[in-house]
């Protein structure tokens, strides 16, 4: 069984005269522990399919399995469930609630869910904060760190519940080239560990950090490699994406 | 999430914006001030009237002699002539399971002398039983016996202002004044009353026995009296006591069953029920006037609460995305609405709690402030922030996650 799989998935936007095909007939799966980066250029579907695995958005047709669960048409509050235990956002704008601590933020996820005590909560996130190498930070506001201390916040509050899945939607979009760097190395700490991780990027060196690469041009995938020949570097990345849009 | 981290979070973002919130809060502020001020005035001004009613006497019936006049010609209230102080001690006797006091009255308006002093004043002819019925008290002296009641002995009771007004400073006990020239000794000084209800001074009154005036002042070939006074053993008897007193002053008149009485009954449940119906009108006004500041203050609280949930639209959709339901973000802003009406409502008793005695200490009036109504109007505040709140939250519950966040 497939962590995540999708069947025949379409989105239409009914924008103006003429329906767009936001992802028009997509298959896709993704096992447990893999590191998943979707690529294309801006309008390919590559941001709506992350939507659509996050049970952020609902599809127009099309079937997803989630865990061996269909999610595709479920009620707004049996997704907000779903996203709260078993998935994790990191997006490309951190979205930490301002004037509130590293902390606080951290400890959100849970305060939805509301399996720990209030000691226990606190423990965790403090223990995720030091994960992320924030440790002397909880006390911090999103304004008073930094844009990579924001992201680390943001990866932090998304394993709270510990959920199997991390989607991040160009998580170093607003990072500076070393921020960068760090972030995707915690990334790849975070899979070595075993969680699944699907990334949404447009560039390269980011996309080259991921084991398995997905190509995307008007919502179709034109190019899904699975990264059997092992880690490639950036300018192999460039190469494939080339070729697939070619 | 609980309810106490849902109230936190609440708590925060009112604090977030303290002018904002304070702004949002006025309208209910003012609204619950107004409301609770204007009641403690009302309330304390119908107390006041309640008391000055039951000062007039002590469980008191009127009964007038109605103007049947002869023939044609009819006169007013109290002018008929068929009244005696026989049926006052008929009432007294063969009543007397249901009325423990009864004062026939006469009155006579007399030029009051007293040395180079006179006064122009009201003389009350009355029996014994004033005491009891009209809750007087003798200050100084005493007042007149039966046995001077029975020989028409010429001495009276005289009130303060009548006091003030001939003798100044001098004791006026024992002296001797004369009131439409004839003699009459002064054997006690009336306890001060106070102005009535219609303003009119109490204490303006000189009394004495009723056979003495009417012996001496009023003069009559007829026995009439103007009123009686009657005290009630109990007011819950009301309206059997009234009966039987129809039934022994008719039977006394002799007046035939298609005959109307000829006396009419008064009592200060009358009064009452006037001031109850007044007031009862002023109630509903001013519940009117509340409720339309309240509906003002509740708009403004669903106007700003609006402003809130578009202003904080991407942290909805970030409270979304990591799990929060529809019914987390409903309870969320409905909550916030909530905690802003009622802090409102609270100042607002508050405020009007102090404006109220504020006003009644600068004004001198009577302040009553009823802890019912308090609770009341606090409790409707917090119902407008839930009925104002209710709409926005709503809104809130209902955004899709992705369009929040995407929001610019």
């Amino acid at each position: 069984m497939h962590l995540i799989e999708i069947r025949d998935m379409y989105k239409i936007y009914e924008l103006g005269d003429e329906p767009v095909h936001a992802l028009d007939g997509v298959n896709l799966s993704v096992d447990d522990g893999e590191f998943v980066a979707i690529m294309g250029s801006s309008g390919s579907g590559k941001s709506t399919m992350l939507n659509i695995l996050g049970c952020l958005d609902t599809p127009t047709k099309g079937s997803y399995l989630l865990d061996g669960v269909e999610v595709a048409e479920r009620s707004p509050t049996e997704l907000a469930r779903i996203r709260n235990e078993k998935l994790g956002f990191v997006f490309q704008n951190f979205n930490l609630l301002p004037r509130t601590s590293a902390l606080e933020n951290v400890e959100l996820p849970d305060l939805y869910l509301g399996h720990l005590s209030m000691r226990a909560r606190r423990r965790r996130a403090l223990e995720l904060l030091k994960r992320v190498g924030l440790g002397g930070r909880h006390s911090h506001t999103p304004s008073q760190l930094s844009g990579g201390q924001q992201q680390r916040v943001a990866i932090a509050r998304a394993l709270m519940n510990r959920p199997p899945v991390l989607f991040a939607d160009e998580p170093t979009g607003n990072l500076d080239t070393k921020s960068s760097i760090e972030i995707m190395k915690l990334f790849t700490e975070l899979s070595q560990e075993g969680i699944t991780i699907v990334m949404v990027t447009h560039e390269d060196d980011i996309a080259a950090y991921a084991k398995r690469h997905i190509v995307m041009r008007d919502g179709k995938v034109m190019r899904d490699d699975h990264g059997e020949g092992g880690m490639k570097t950036t300018e192999q990345v460039s190469q494939l994406v080339k070729e697939a849009l070619s | 999430m609980s309810m106490w981290m849902i109230f936190k979070v609440a708590v925060r973002a009112i604090f977030r914006n303290k002018t904002r919130s304070l702004l949002t809060c006025l309208g209910i502020i003012v609204g619950i001030a107004a409301v609770i001020a204007v009641m403690a005035i009302g309330q304390g001004a119908q107390m006041m009237m309640v008391k000055e009613i039951s000062s007039m006497g002590n469980n008191l019936v009127m009964v007038f002699p109605e103007g049947r006049g002869n023939g044609p010609v009819s006169g007013g209230m109290g002018q008929g002539q068929t009244m005696t102080a026989g049926d006052a001690e008929a009432i007294k006797k063969e009543l007397s399971h249901l009325v423990q006091g009864v004062s026939p009255q006469v009155r006579s308006n007399v030029q009051m002398m007293y040395a180079s002093k006179n006064w122009a004043g009201n003389v009350q002819g009355v029996s014994t039983d004033i005491l009891l019925i009209s809750n007087w008290v003798v200050s100084e002296g005493r007042f007149f016996t039966e046995e001077e009641e029975r020989r028409s002995a010429r001495v009276c009771a005289v009130g303060t202002t009548v006091k003030k007004n001939l003798f100044n400073d001098e004791d006026p006990i024992g002296k001797t004044i004369r009131l439409k020239n004839i003699t009459f000794k002064v054997i006690g000084v009336l306890g001060s009353k106070g102005a009535n209800n219609w303003g009119q001074d109490q204490d303006d009154v000189v009394m004495a026995p009723y056979t003495s005036v009417q012996r001496y002042l009023q003069r009559s070939k007829f026995n009439n009296i103007n009123m009686m006074n009657l005290s009630l053993i109990s007011m819950d008897d009301l309206e059997e006591a009234k009966r039987e007193v129809g039934a022994l002053l008719r039977q006394r008149h002799h007046l035939a069953d298609y005959q109307d009485d000829d006396f009419e009954t008064r009592d200060t449940t009358e009064i009452m029920n006037t001031i109850g119906s007044v007031t009862g009108l002023m109630t509903v006004l001013l519940t009117a006037v509340a409720a339309i500041s309240l509906l003002v203050g509740g708009i403004g609280i669903m106007n700003i609460m609006l402003v809130s949930v578009t202003e904080r639209i991407k942290e909805i959709g970030l409270r979304m995305a990591i799990g929060a339901t529809p019914a987390n973000i409903l309870m969320q802003f409905l909550l916030e609405a909530v905690v802003l009406s009622t802090v409102g409502g609270a100042v607002g008793v508050a405020v009007g709690i102090a404006g109220a005695e504020f006003i009644g200490s600068v004004k001198g009036w009577p302040i009553l402030i009823q802890t019912g109504s308090t609770i009341a109007a606090f409790a409707f505040s917090a119902v407008v922030g839930m009925f104002f709140g209710f709409y926005p939250a709503w809104r809130a519950s209902k955004l899709n996650p992705i369009d929040c966040l995407r929001y610019e």
